[in-house]
């Protein structure tokens, strides 16, 4: 077995990167040059980590981790110490219900609530349902509007699963939320879950006969600026977007990217213009395109993207970034991360323009998150 | 019931616990199991009280799949096993 973690020790100032991966979750921490880093883990080795989160509103720092093991099931788990304990080992407090006849399969996203709310917080998980929690996490329920959604009977998962792995709830009003999930699409809710409507028109789903339903679509990722939150955008499995009036309208946005396919994508702490993505050559052939791993950024909204490539292989890269494998933090310059299935994570310092190699010889990544220590 | 080493942090370190309830099936000698050691019995079932699928239960030495799964008849005495499946990458 690997040397057990000892966890970080993190000041405010400092950076923390969480990785997943599919045998443990590893943490990384670096001042704020963000020029070396320390590592810490694996934490839960040989363990799916699809989710992390640190949370720290309230003026606590509480990391979060749903560590899934493929015979023994998905737990989720915090720790106050940086990773040096985890509580939350006996069972699983994320459950459905029994009479719903579904059973919990992996969580892919921890969310805190909105800043005004530090004791609620989301989780989305697989198969499709919003869970969430009103006591800091400590017991959870689904969302039941969303369990007992009368599209649940069609929903068909992905190759990853059938996922809810988006969770955006608006930071101006407690009714109003956005989730994607794949495949079914994006839904949004206007009176604090009770209901949710698919909000998909405009987006393609190129692998049904009816490229335009009302939902089925097969979104993989969708991120906006709490500055502006109405606004979003959206990586589709084949297809950019971007709405202006919470997802009711989606439109084109894939101007001089070498391929609109891709999973990740990231918003840019401070600029609501800036996006960054990992276009993947096809669905086919799900690498960087011509071999070169590249971020591309947008700082127009969409209008136009940017190749970021100093400092990454730009030959025989044949890489893939998955749907939660890229971030940022909220640094002054914010930085921008990213893992690979390869085991590769890379971090920029000064929004994108130049790249650094953190660490190589991981496991998959399957997660990326960072956050500034306050 | 003889429980796999990786669950055994879940049961105060035991390798076997010895059920006296009514456990005249496999599913009531893991509602049992349930009662004595909760986090164990969420390892090994699901929310709709089904086995997980890579989690292998056996008495004596029979896969339940082939003696009536859950409602396998136990015994005085019956040993059974839990164990995960060489499934995995």
């Amino acid at each position: 077995m690997p040397d057990l973690p000892v966890g970080l020790k993190a000041a405010p100032g400092d950076v923390i990167l969480m990785v997943g991966t599919t045998k443990g979750a590893f943490l990384f921490r670096s001042d704020g040059s963000r020029s070396g880093w320390d590592v810490d883990g694996p934490h839960f080795p040989g363990e799916e980590v699809y989710a992390l989160a640190l949370d720290q509103r309230g003026g606590g720092a509480r990391l979060w981790a749903a560590p899934g093991n493929p015979f023994w099931g998905a737990m989720l788990r915090r720790s106050d110490d940086f990773g040096a304990t985890w509580s939350g080992k006996e069972e699983c407090p994320v459950r459905f219900p029994e009479e719903s006849g579904l059973s919990l399969n992996r969580i892919w996203q921890i969310r805190p609530a909105r800043e005004s709310e530090p004791e609620r917080m989301y989780l989305g998980v697989e198969p499709a349902c919003l869970f969430e929690s009103a006591d800091g996490g400590s017991t959870w329920t689904p969302v039941a509007g969303y369990l007992e959604h009368e599209h649940r009977e069609k929903w068909t998962p992905g190759a990853g699963g059938l996922c809810l792995h988006t969770i955006l709830p608006d930071p101006r009003s407690g009714d109003r939320m956005v989730v994607a999930q794949s495949t079914g699409g994006v839904y949004r809710t206007d009176d604090g879950g009770d209901t949710w409507r698919p909000r998909n028109a405009g987006v393609r789903a190129e692998f049904l006969p009816d490229k335009h339903p009302e939902f089925g679509q097969c979104v993989h990722k969708v991120v906006h600026h709490p500055a502006r939150p109405e606004r979003l955008f959206l990586q589709n499995h084949w297809g950019l977007y971007r709405s202006d009036d919470w997802g009711d309208s989606w439109h084109d946005i894939a101007n001089g990217v070498p391929s609109d396919f891709g999973f990740a994508m990231a918003m840019h702490a401070h600029d609501p213009d800036t996006v960054y993505i990992v276009p993947l050559e096809s669905d086919g052939f799900r690498c960087t395109p011509d071999n070169r791993l590249r971020v591309y950024r947008t700082r127009d909204a969409g209008a136009s993207w940017q190749p970021l490539g100093d400092g990454l292989p730009q030959e025989g890269a044949y890489e893939t970034v998955l749907r939660d494998g890229l971030d940022t933090d909220d640094a002054a310059s914010a930085g921008v991360y990213f893992g690979t299935r390869s085991g590769k994570v890379y971090a920029s310092a000064d929004e994108g323009d130049s790249w650094a190699l953190v660490r190589e010889g991981l496991p998959p990544v399957v997660c990326v998150k960072a956050a500034v220590v306050r | 019931m003889i429980l796999p080493w990786q669950l055994r942090d879940l049961s105060g370190g035991a390798g076997a616990v010895r059920l006296d309830g009514p456990t005249d099936t496999v599913a009531a000698a893991l509602q049992e199991l349930r009662a004595r050691h909760p986090g164990v019995y969420d390892r090994i079932c699901t929310e709709t009280r089904e086995l997980r699928p890579h989690v292998n239960v056996f008495v004596g030495r029979e896969d339940i799949r082939w003696t009536g799964g859950l409602q396998t008849p136990l015994s005085e005495g019956s040993e059974v096993v839990i164990l995960p499946s060489v499934s995995g990458g």
